[in-house]
């Protein structure tokens, strides 16, 4: 019990991990599929930004000197990790754009009967 | 000046590609993209003079001292997939030009090569830097912008296979955060030499096991190891000719260099090896990778399709020699890179030319051709030759170096994957020759004006590349050798 509640966090980064992973998976629709992954992504910002919590700790702002405070290096590498994930989920919605311009649809099973079909005559 | 080349190994690209999206012109981009390269391979050459005798070089990134700033460390291994990264965009730029101007449109040509050379940034910067965290931003500027390359392709299902590739990389580039964000947490540290100093005290920890099975992960979907590999076809066939060449020589190729630099240098092989199977397991898929992709790629119509099936299997041979955790099973592994980057960016080009005078790469459109184009033909009889594993061609070379250490091992099963994958091979270029050679060819629209002297240059610039290394291989064997010595010396 003590593991469980102790370490809450990481239980919620491996749940919201697994829905995200589930989604991309499962979903034959490629705007959920986005959606997926960005909760997949967001997953270990959450990982990240954990690592970094002390208890009591405050902002890491220059302030009082001997305050304790949070370590501020995991919140700058995930600032990083979430500017590419805008970037991702940015390029990922255009190519959905093109797609939908191209085929007329955005469901993946359809996508490949189109394709399918193409080949086929 | 010499102490700078470092940094200005990914500054030139990345400057560069800023410069083309100013220029906005077509033939200015070129120009741009053409000489960033050429500079760009100078680097890397003075650098593998640098360290070809065993010396590392160290950079220190806006002169914040390592571990604490960002370092750029180059051994003998980094500079080797430094060289054959930038080489291979500098071969291949005079054959971009007549290329990107027929399957790129117009207003978009001078965006297309300003992604390509942030793609090159990425790649290259992923090979040099010494940092942890680092390598997984280069990661995914080079991923990024190859998503956005390959959807630039002239079919519809470009679009698809670049989403499809984008959520699987981002998956990949994903698991390796994670990875790294566990070593962090155990070690409070992203150099790499450092993580390898202060891992070892961390040994019997499970975060540290969880730590190197996602890296390895990620990195074999960035590889397309078999059975994560399903991104990998697509992409390559339905991507403008440039990319396919340019992301077949190059992007596996570093993505294997990540998964040998983690596994190598920051784990270390004796704990990453031990206990997990590890080896066993890449030695399994490697086998499988081989023969899978080869009889794939047999049924293949598209001869792209057909080049990157072969990729898969290749990648088998690339991965085989990073499992056996030898000097020699290393020094294959080294030597494939740059000869399967040669043979398939061979291939590709001669293809690309192929696509630029039929419109197409389906069997069909190549039947005959070897006699109209004799040169282009040529070109790629003899990149076939390597990949096959000829004598006095690259691929004999490597193919030698992995039997005899496969043969070391005493892993008779191994050699014999090898060999049978070698032999499907020849039935699957057997095939596309044959086509080429033999067949009548067909009526389809061709061009009616001859095949440009800069492509040409390009595709025969490689293929006679293929039959030099095949020759005298032993410049490049010695840094292999190098290489191998530095990954099992410990930290280089």
């Amino acid at each position: 019990m003590q593991t469980f509640l102790g370490l809450y966090n990481f239980w919620v980064v491996i749940v919201l991990m697994m829905i995200g992973f589930y989604i991309v998976i499962a979903h034959d629709n490629l705007v959920k599929k986005i959606i997926g992954l960005n909760i997949f992504q967001t997953a270990v910002f959450i990982l990240y930004i954990s690592a970094g919590k002390i208890q009591g700790g405050t902002a890491p702002i220059l302030g009082e000197p001997g305050a304790v405070y949070s370590h501020p290096l995991p919140h700058v590498l995930i600032l990083t990790a979430i500017v590419v994930g805008v970037a991702t989920t940015a390029l990922g919605l255009a190519l959905i754009v093109r797609i939908h311009e191209a085929y007329g649809s955005n469901e993946e099973d359809d996508l490949l009967v189109l394709d399918r079909r193409e080949d086929s005559p | 000046m010499t102490a700078q080349l470092p940094a200005l190994q990914i500054l030139l690209p990345m400057l560069a590609s800023a410069l083309c999206v100013l220029l906005r012109s077509p033939a200015g981009a070129w120009l741009c993209f053409t000489l960033a390269t050429w500079a760009s391979f100078a680097v890397s050459v003075l650098l593998v003079l640098a360290t070809r005798s065993g010396a590392i070089l160290s950079y220190e990134m806006g002169g914040w001292e390592p571990p604490f700033g960002i370092e750029l460390r180059i051994d003998a291994l980094n500079a080797f997939v430094l060289l054959i990264v930038s080489g291979m965009a500098a071969v291949m730029a005079p054959f971009a030009r007549s290329s990107v101007l027929a399957e790129i449109e117009q207003t978009r040509v001078y965006l297309f090569y300003a992604l390509v050379l942030l793609c090159l940034t990425g790649l290259l910067g992923i090979s040099i830097t010494g940092d942890a965290f680092n390598l997984f931003v280069f990661l995914e500027i080079s991923s990024l912008s190859s998503y956005a390359i390959i959807a630039m392709g002239p079919n519809r299902r470009a679009l698809l296979a670049a989403f499809q590739y984008l959520i699987m990389g981002t998956v990949g580039g994903t698991f390796i955060l994670i990875g790294i964000g566990l070593m962090y947490m155990l070690t409070g540290t992203l150099n790499m030499a450092d993580l390898a100093e202060r891992l070892p005290a961390m040994a019997d920890s499970r975060t540290e096991k969880a730590a190197l099975g996602f890296i390895v992960v990620g990195a074999s979907i960035k590889l397309a190891l078999f059975p994560l590999h399903a991104w990998l076809p697509n992409a390559y066939a339905y991507a403008p000719s440039l990319v396919s060449a340019l992301l077949a020589a190059t992007a596996t190729k570093v993505a294997a260099y990540v998964l040998i630099r983690f596994i190598y240098t920051v784990f270390l092989p004796e704990r990453a090896f031990d206990g997990l199977m590890l080896s066993e397991l890449m030695m399994a898929l490697a086998a499988i990778a081989m023969i899978a992709g080869s009889v794939v790629a047999i049924f293949q119509h598209n001869v792209k399709l057909l080049l990157a099936w072969s990729s898969i299997a290749q990648i088998g041979y690339i991965v085989l020699g990073a499992a056996l955790v030898t000097t020699a099973g290393l020094a294959a592994t080294t030597l494939h890179l740059l000869n399967h980057a040669v043979a398939k960016g061979c291939l590709f080009l001669a293809l690309g030319v192929i696509v630029w005078k039929t419109g197409g790469a389906r069997l069909s459109d190549l039947a005959g051709l070897g006699r109209t184009l004799p040169w282009v033909g040529a070109a790629f009889v003899i990149g076939a030759l390597s990949l096959i594993g000829v004598p006095f061609t690259g691929g004999f070379i490597t193919k030698w170096y992995l039997l005899v250490a496969v043969a070391e091992q005493e892993l008779w099963l191994l050699a014999g994957a090898v060999v049978l994958s070698s032999l499907l091979s020849i039935i699957y270029m057997g095939r596309v020759i044959e086509t080429l050679y033999f067949r009548a060819p067909s009526q389809g629209t061709t061009r009616s004006e001859p095949v440009p002297v800069l492509m040409l240059s390009s595709v025969w610039l490689l293929a006679l590349l293929n039959v030099a290394i095949g020759s005298y291989s032993e410049p490049f064997a010695a840094i292999a050798r190098t290489a191998a010595g530095q990954l099992l010396g410990g930290t280089p």
